[in-house]
């Protein structure tokens, strides 16, 4: 094989290797599409309204990365803030947008609160970041029950019955969001070939994303570039690391909130106990199949890999029931791909780094073979 | 008046005095460079300069720094910053990520003000990428070496790291003193003497320059004047073109020396060869090892010696397979797996690591489990067995009897043998870590550091018992040493190693300057 033959064949076998995931998700989606035997219209329907779901949660994942602090499970906890800003917000019998806007607003101050937290509590397990944040969503998810469960209604004030359990206190399983549902997708909404485009939906994801490029040329963003890829050199150059990730946890879980309150308008019912419980897993899973890693993502990732993802939970349970005559068997392989994917995405980084540490020895064998090629 | 003087400084860490009586003067435009061996007070000099954090949390300094006649005393490196004193770490302090212009303006980005960043804060300014371009350009120009400001940190070779260095330190308008703490060890030739040009260029622009080296040639070539230091004290203090190279490492080696000389050393050249080492290289962070050949004979007590951060320790490391390494070894003919420390063991080898708490000992185990562990995890020793082998049940008798058999050999000074490791000092640690590998019986033993951070008494104690066990034994004994002192001491012959290579073997009777020679001599 010539030089150059080898070198593209290097180059492609690279390729190959970085994008393992996501090219792994074309080829299950490809031939799920035709077996599922869905249209078209209905498959692109159902990808953007998902897209318009999602994007904007997903979105919330890259400051924290940026950041070295990794996939950022805490965003969990701006999922309940955003939650408990839906409940107030609906007892408070404030629809529509109006309603959206200030369910955003209520959410800020306790997504601030709970990033806080988290972001100090993270500082003291670096390194362990990841493990640390999801933990601490199921600790945060205690309090979020507690509160929902038994002080909204007793010592919270809950005017309305109809979002309350019957004995008095706590909230139902169930609040209706029924007079918010879609009223942003549907403002400013055009079909086109029979497909629904949530304009006003997209914009804000569009803003967003203009809004985290911007991010990435401010300062502050570029301490957070610093700081995540050597904290000694950041804050030996006067950076003040500790503050710079409580800062980034915070913007995460922030737009987690929003990104929430989005979702939960699309869907129209919040399951009080529950619509948080997997968001997480599922952002992360999405983020990773689009070819993020655990230290580098892009915008780009986010919206391939919402588009991939998605389409597979889309096609995955009917092709599955035309394959098997069983459609639960589609449900438990959307489970067990998040988990899958997520777990293949560590062992991948994990990989990735022994391979350069590798890669320094065989440097040094190298150049001592140079040396004795000179001689 | 002098840009900087420094009196009577004088620095001890926990009783230990380790600078006495300093005194230094430098001028405007003055490079001054700095020489002496490991251990000889050059760093913590710098360090007290500089403000760093660990001579405040050690009790301080005496004596007083005047900059511009004027007393200061920075608390912490941001202060002698500001007041223009920059210096370069023997480390990186590079983001990897990160092009050239983002590491030299690392935190003093030029910036837009926004709309957004008025109400929410300066932290939330657009960074000026145009102005941060012409800043490190401007960096780039005065130090008149040229480096490109877009590439990326990780991809360029190591002496552009250290150029970008040297230019984020230049990129401070109010610098005027800079520290290059050993700027040539990882640079090319052509490196080195384009760095040595724009240190002349910087003292031409009135910038001090405090050049520290092992490289002696580059000292007389650039510097104003000479400053000799060991042993914490300052030696000498003469123009660089009142001395030469010679005297230099005279003074920084030559100490009295005079009940520690050895009386028995052993040099037989016709000895068979026990181990030896071909093409060596080991992946050690901060102790690379690089082409290595070095013959070891069976019987002697070998020592290696040199600098830190030269690749001494990367040797018993790599070839024991705790660090990623290539190469042949054979041992007594027999080829001896690189990566793989159970074949090391297996093949009868013993190490006796220099980090004793960390791979050394269980410090949460008593004497008996530590000395006996090794011996009963690859030799099966210290076991009773039942049902042909089916079951193993330690002996504890046997593990008693041999711990204190070595308790009374070594002198370890404990209550029992029942007692925690992490309990004992650090001397007396030691001596658990040698007996530890005694009882292996090993064919071939490996020692590195064996008196780092233990007392004098302690110290000669562990080298009589080291060269008792070669004695008495037999057994074949590379020890790796940091002090030459303890090195001729204790040794028959002496590797010296620089740059990741062995520069020479001296039988351990040669004179300390032959010594010094070897250690700063470059090895091509």
């Amino acid at each position: 094989m010539s030089g150059k033959q080898q070198n593209a064949g290097k180059t492609a076998f690279t390729f190959l290797r970085n994008n393992t995931v996501p090219l792994m998700f074309i080829l299950i989606c490809a031939v799920c599409i035709p077996i599922s035997g869905f249209s078209p219209s209905y498959l692109l329907n159902e990808i953007i309204t998902r897209l318009g779901r999602n994007a904007f949660l997903i979105l919330s994942l890259l400051i924290p990365i940026m950041a070295g602090m990794g996939l950022n499970f805490g965003m969990t906890l701006g999922a309940m803030a955003g939650e408990l800003a839906l409940i107030f917000v609906s007892d408070w019998q404030i629809w529509g947008i109006p309603g959206v806007v200030l369910a955003m607003i209520v959410s800020i101050p306790f997504s601030v609160l709970l990033g806080w937290v988290c972001g100090k509590i993270l500082n003291m397990a670096k390194g362990r970041e990841m493990i640390t944040s999801y933990i601490i969503s199921f600790f945060i998810n205690g309090i979020y029950q507690l509160i929902v469960l038994y002080l909204m209604g007793s010592v919270i004030p809950i005017a309305h019955s109809s979002i309350k359990l019957p004995r008095g206190y706590g909230i139902r399983n169930t609040v209706s969001l029924l007079n918010m549902r879609q009223c942003i997708d549907n403002l400013l909404a055009v079909r086109i070939a029979g497909v629904k485009i949530p304009v006003l939906t997209l914009l804000i994801i569009a803003l967003m994303c203009i809004l985290i490029v911007w991010f990435r040329r401010t300062k502050l963003g570029q301490d957070m570039r610093a700081v995540g890829q050597d904290i000694q050199v950041a804050r030996d150059a006067g950076i003040n690391v500790e503050r710079t990730r409580i800062i980034s946890i915070i913007i995460s879980t922030v737009l987690a909130g929003f990104g929430m309150i989005l979702y939960l308008q699309n869907i129209g019912n919040l399951s009080t106990y529950s619509a948080h419980s997997q968001v997480g897993m599922f952002c992360i899973a999405a983020l990773l199949v689009g070819g993020a890693s655990v230290d580098h993502a892009s915008i780009g990732n986010v919206f391939l890999g919402v588009i991939l993802f998605h389409t597979m939970f889309i096609v995955a349970p009917q092709a599955g029931a035309v394959i098997t005559g069983d459609s639960m068997i589609g449900e438990y392989f959307r489970v067990f791909v998040s988990y899958g994917v997520i777990t293949l995405a560590l062992i991948m980084y994990e990989m990735k780094k022994r391979r350069q540490k590798a890669n320094i020895g065989e440097q040094l064998a190298l150049a001592q073979k140079e040396e004795e090629q000179h001689e | 008046m002098s840009l900087l003087e420094m009196k009577n400084i004088r620095k001890d860490f926990f009783g230990n005095q380790v600078l006495t009586d300093i005194n230094l003067t430098l001028e405007e435009g003055e490079v001054l460079g700095l020489v002496g061996e490991n251990g000889a007070g050059k760093s913590t000099l710098m360090k007290i300069l500089f403000g760093m954090d660990v001579i405040r949390d050690t009790g301080g300094y005496e004596g007083d720094i005047l900059l511009n006649g004027q007393k200061v005393d920075f608390k912490t490196p941001f202060e002698a910053l500001a007041a223009g004193i920059g210096m370069v770490h023997q480390e990186f302090s590079l983001i990897p990520g990160f092009t050239a212009t983002e590491n030299i303006l690392l935190n003093r980005e030029p910036r837009k003000k926004s709309v957004i960043s008025e109400v929410f804060g300066e932290r939330l300014d657009v960074l000026n990428r145009k102005e941060m371009t012409r800043k490190s350009e401007e960096a780039i120009r005065k130090m008149g070496v040229h480096i490109d400001g877009d590439m990326v940190i990780h991809d360029m070779p190591v002496g552009h790291k250290q150029f970008t260095e040297i230019a984020r330190e230049l990129s401070k308008d109010q610098l005027k003193l800079l520290i290059l703490d050993e700027p040539t060890a990882v640079l090319t030739e052509k490196e080195a003497e384009a760095l040595l040009a724009s240190i002349r260029g910087m003292a031409a622009q009135g910038i001090a320059v405090i050049f520290i080296t092992h490289r002696l040639q580059e000292i007389l070539d650039v510097c104003d004047k000479v400053v000799i230091m060991r042993d914490g004290c300052v030696v000498k203090d003469v123009p660089s073109g009142e001395t030469d190279i010679p005297e230099i490492t005279r003074l920084m080696v030559g100490r009295q020396m005079s009940s520690v000389l050895q009386t028995e050393i052993r040099d037989n050249p016709d000895a068979p060869i026990a181990m030896s080492i071909r093409k060596l290289w080991v992946d050690m962070p901060g102790e690379t090892v690089r082409n290595v050949n070095l013959d070891v004979r069976e019987g002697e007590i070998l020592g290696i010696g040199g600098l830190a951060g030269q690749g001494k320790l990367g040797i018993p490391n790599g070839i024991m397979g705790l660090y990623d390494a290539g190469g042949e070894v054979t041992l007594r003919g027999e080829k001896i797996p690189l990566n793989s420390p159970r074949e090391c063991l297996n093949a009868s080898m013993a190490f006796v690591s220099e980090d004793r708490r960390g791979v050394g000992l269980l410090l949460d185990e008593t004497l008996e489990w530590n000395i006996a562990f090794p011996a009963m995890q690859i030799q099966n020793k210290f076991l009773k067995n039942y049902l042909g082998g089916l079951i193993k049940w330690r002996d504890e008798k046997a593990i008693r009897e041999i711990t204190q058999w070595y308790i009374d050999e070594l002198a370890i000074k404990c209550t029992s043998s029942r007692q925690k490791a992490k309990e004992l000092s650090g001397g007396n640690q030691q001596k658990v870590c040698l007996a530890k590998a005694f009882a292996l019986e090993p064919g071939f033993l490996f020692v590195s550091e064996p008196t780092r951070g233990i007392d004098v008494g302690a110290k000669s104690l562990v080298l009589n018992a080291l060269k008792r066990f070669n004695r008495k034994s037999g057994v074949t004994i590379v020890m790796i040493s940091s002090e030459l002192e303890e090195l001729r001491q204790t040794c028959d012959r002496i590797a010296i190693v620089s740059g990741g290579r062995v520069a020479g073997i001296l039988p351990a009777s040669e004179s300390a300057e032959q010594f010094g020679l070897l250690m700063i001599s470059q090895v091509k």
